[in-house]
């Protein structure tokens, strides 16, 4: 993907560069270009802008107790001392662990895919699949799938894991790993169908060479196969850990609805309930900017990262 | 466990393997996995009830459209997928057509604080969709049009717009720069060239964008399920959610709902599939 960017680039350059795109740009208006952002630029500020700046002024409101309102901390206050904010914040925590399971079982999938077994192409789609079905869709399904008499319960007594069955669903300490599995169920097949396309553009001298040298299966992914794959799943990991903390309400509202109690609220569950149950903007507001900020600064430390790294020649 | 892959060369990469045995049981097993959920759907979906409570893991032995005759004869579930229709459909098109005209100018023209300007609208991809939540919902109480198609439509035209723009600028980039300046110089204005050169050679990235952008307005819950809050106005997504509720210990009318509302993305995936999978590693590449 890099060589592929910096053809795009070399070829821009060149049109440039060139004596004739000069003349050309010149017959454009110096307002043209912007004319044609317009339209873009309305939803952007619509949707984007315009919510951004009015989620800090709201978090800043409160009710007072005289009656109108007040500017001030007071729903970051409130925030942090309820315990059903900490507990949603611990539960986006704890999602994060699915992430290395998910890369690694991707890894695993897209590297026997890539061998190409007889009929690879039928186990990529299938694999894919889940990834197309629409979340709640997903998390309706499961529900009947971890009821008391469902396939799960069913699979695991007809194995002699008898003892293992529950309520999956109802049991505050199965909720939550339950609800990541349906996560990592959906998830894995973006995972593995991105893996697996990046491997099949790697040159293949140096998987050559190592086999040559006599490393085996483990060796020659370890050494060579996973470290051209850096930058793919560096991009998974990023994508999915924003997933965990901005895109999983579906499958609480849909599969739990935050319960039992406390035990599967998560903070965009959170923000929907203060902002919809409990009618205060105020504080959805400032749990929101929160969540914006502590995205941000995901993606600020991955981009540092990542700009060191460049630095070392990649 | 591992074993030269001296006979088969030529297929895949020429690295040690591990035993064909062994990668068809660990597929087949992810496979039977991933597939389990859609069976489900779709046994279920075809049984009657004292078939469903006698097994609900074999397929039915006297397979019945009953559950599909009643989940259709609700009239509101065809008025959530008419509604998901115009939605997605209208959503799409216009998303595309503003990301179109945004890209052209950043891909081919030249002004100041067109870098910044893409890097701002890529940053986008990452804002959760819910802390744009209660804001976009007090502007459409405002402006009087919460619980209408148009709310959400605005508001998905908005949210798909930053993938369009990054997927489309980074294909234009990529064409020939001969052509259009070919067309230049004979006269032609900039957006006779990108409607008569540049689209008709980005059909690809085109159907990448729409493919990825109907997949998702089409399965979104969080903001149908906030704006459209009367029954009849719901898209089918969110209206089987509440579906789900009513019907629960209906298991059989309930995947029905669920297997309505999959087919159409489903068909979209078969046509579609190497347009979306070139989007989502297209994507990576940022």
């Amino acid at each position: 993907m890099t060589r592929a960017h910096t053809s795009q680039k070399a070829t821009v350059a060149q049109g440039r560069g060139g004596e004739r795109p000069k003349r050309s740009r010149l017959r454009n208006a110096p307002w043209t270009p912007y004319l044609y952002l317009l339209p873009a630029a309305v939803f952007i500020v619509l949707v984007f802008v315009y919510p951004l700046i009015e989620i800090v002024r709201t978090s800043l409101q409160a009710p007072a107790a005289t009656g109108g309102t007040t500017f001030g901390f007071t729903n970051y206050k409130f925030m942090l001392t309820d315990p059903a904010f900490r507990q949603a914040v611990l539960h986006n925590m704890i999602l994060l662990l699915s992430v290395p399971i998910m890369t690694a079982l991707a890894l695993l999938f897209s590297l026997l895919l890539w061998e190409q077994v007889r009929g690879w192409k039928w186990y990529r789609a299938f694999i894919f699949t889940p990834y197309i079905l629409a979340i709640p869709v997903v998390g309706i399904t499961f529900i009947y799938l971890y009821s008391a008499d469902g396939i799960v319960n069913t699979a695991l007594k007809a194995s002699g894991l008898g003892f293992l069955t529950q309520d999956w669903l109802g049991n505050p300490k199965s909720v939550l790993p339950s609800i990541m599995s349906v996560i990592i169920y959906r998830e894995l097949g973006f995972g593995t169908v991105l893996f697996l396309a990046r491997m099949m553009s790697i040159p293949t001298d140096m998987l050559d060479a190592a086999k040559t040298e006599g490393a085996n299966w483990f060796q020659v992914h370890r050494y060579v196969t996973i470290p051209q794959l850096r930058s793919v799943i560096e991009f998974f990991v990023i994508v999915e850990v924003i997933t965990m903390f901005s895109w999983v309400f579906a499958y609480v509202y849909t599969m739990t609805k935050g319960g039992p109690g406390f035990s599967s609220i998560i903070l965009e569950f959170y923000i929907w309930q203060n902002a919809f149950e409990f009618q205060s903007p105020g504080i959805a507001s400032a749990v929101a900017v929160v969540l914006m900020v502590a995205v941000s600064g995901l993606i600020f430390l991955h981009l540092r990262v990542r700009r060191a790294q460049s630095g070392d020649g990649e | 466990m591992v074993t030269a892959s001296s006979g088969r060369e030529g297929k895949g990469p020429r690295t040690p393997k591990i035993a064909p045995i062994l990668s068809h049981t660990v597929l087949i097993a992810i496979s039977i996995v991933a597939l389990y959920p859609i069976y489900y759907m779709v046994i279920t979906a075809f049984k009657n009830r004292k078939e469903y409570l006698s097994s609900q893991f074999l397929p039915p032995l006297h397979p019945t459209l009953q559950n599909l005759r009643e989940a259709l004869s609700r009239g509101d579930l065809l008025q959530w997928m008419f509604n998901s229709v115009v939605v997605t459909a209208v959503s799409v098109l216009v998303a595309t057509a503003a990301a179109v005209l945004a890209a052209y100018a950043l891909a081919r023209m030249q002004f100041p604080g067109r870098d910044t300007i893409l890097s701002g609208i890529v940053s986008l991809m990452v804002v959760p969709p819910v802390v744009l939540l209660v804001p976009l919902f007090l502007l459409m109480v405002q402006v009087r049009l919460i619980n209408t198609l148009p709310s959400v439509i605005i508001v998905y035209v908005g949210l798909t717009i930053p993938l369009s723009v990054y997927l489309l600028t980074n294909f234009f980039r990529a064409l020939p720069y001969e052509i259009e300046e070919a067309a230049r110089m004979d006269g032609c204005s900039s957006l006779g060239v990108l409607w008569r050169i540049v689209l008709p050679l980005s059909a690809p990235a085109l159907l990448t964008s729409i493919v990825v952008n109907a997949l998702w307005v089409w399965n979104e819950l969080l903001i149908a399920l906030v704006f459209l809050q009367s029954n009849e106005r719901r898209t089918l997504v969110a209206g089987l959610t509440l579906f789900q509720g009513q019907y629960q210990v209906n298991e059989s009318l309930v995947m029905t709902g669920a297997l309505i509302a999959t087919i159409p993305m489903l068909l979209l995936y078969l046509f579609g599939a190497r347009f979306f999978i070139r989007g989502l590693v297209a994507g990576a590449g940022k």
